[in-house]
């Protein structure tokens, strides 16, 4: 099993995702340059947070179009599993592979703060490894995270059971002050509708260890790694 | 030819930042600013190409790349004749 971490310019959790991976998951793990057309036959796809491309014209937008992403989208397209992490998520959302799009924050704040969210979905890829109702501690740090989609989009994505993880308080309860970015339906991780692309705002990379203050994000690498093996 | 476009976000979608540009004429006291809507302007120098192939691709740029149909619009004219 390989897992394979795409770099942009501006990426900068590439290396702190890559390092998650292989020194605290014990995975192969391979950095995947834009640039290239090459997936390094890895199983796994992750798009790392940052500012790919300064974040020019939209947060995400330029990165959907290099030459790798068409890569990434055919490899998400046959069933691959892809990981979009912070910008990754709004890459995922500019290439289409997920449905919306990301708003400024509502309060117009860079947001960088640990934050509770809730499982709602544990039947994915990326979360079996958790129960329903789970409450995750994992920092954000975005300023373009207040997910927005149409009334038509949000019955549909709520339909189909989308929604992994909501904002929540750190008992569970959703509401206003919880969903610090102001985000639809209190949103911070979407899958898509075949359940092999997710996108969350919160760094499970920066939530591995007990050193970093929380140790909530590896369910998500050992939900991915589990269903893999 | 020079093409002007304008992205916006779309009438349905909350804009804090033209919100925050109002909220601020009102307390400089220009009380008759009834709302802001923020925006982005692209100017675009286009050579060799007719008026007609124009009018083809900007909308498809514009569609594509420089609005994200999902949050925002956009409007587009010819500013300068080539």
């Amino acid at each position: 099993m390989k897992f394979g971490v795409v770099v942009f310019p501006g990426s900068n959790c590439d290396y702190d995702t890559y390092y998650a991976l292989k020194n605290i998951f014990k995975q192969k793990t391979a950095f995947l340059w834009h640039k290239e057309h090459d997936l390094k036959n890895v199983d796994c796809v992750i798009l790392p947070g940052g500012f790919s491309y300064g974040d020019y014209l939209r947060s995400g937008s330029i990165a959907a179009f290099s030459p790798l992403m068409q890569e990434v989208k055919e490899f998400a397209l046959c069933g691959g599993l892809v990981l979009g992490i912070c910008n990754g998520f709004q890459i995922l959302l500019e290439l289409g592979l997920l449905p919306g799009a990301m708003l400024r924050n509502e309060k117009l704040k860079f947001l960088c703060q640990f934050v509770h969210i809730r499982v709602e979905n544990n039947k994915t890829p990326f979360s079996h490894q958790s129960k329903k109702g789970q409450i995750l501690k994992i920092p954000i740090a975005h300023f373009d995270g207040n997910y927005f989609a149409s009334p038509e989009t949000i019955l549909e994505i709520k339909k189909n059971s989308q929604i992994v993880f909501r904002y929540s308080d750190a008992k569970g309860q959703l509401n206003e002050e919880a969903n610090v970015n102001g985000s639809a339906e209190s949103i911070a991780g979407l899958i898509n509708k075949a359940g092999n692309v997710l996108g969350m705002m919160p760094h499970p990379e920066r939530a591995s260890e007990v050193l970093l203050g929380s140790e909530d994000g590896r369910i998500i690498f050992e939900s991915i790694i589990a269903k893999l093996s | 030819m020079k093409v002007r476009i304008l992205v916006s976000l779309k009438d349905s979608v909350l804009d804090p930042q033209g919100q925050t540009v109002k909220n601020t004429l009102h307390t400089l006291g220009y009380n008759s600013i009834k709302d802001v809507r923020q925006g982005k302007v692209f100017e675009l120098e286009l050579e060799g190409i007719s008026k007609k192939e124009a009018e083809k691709i900007i909308p498809e740029i514009s569609d594509k790349v420089l609005a994200n149909p999902v949050i925002e619009k956009f409007s587009w004219q010819i500013i300068e004749k080539g």
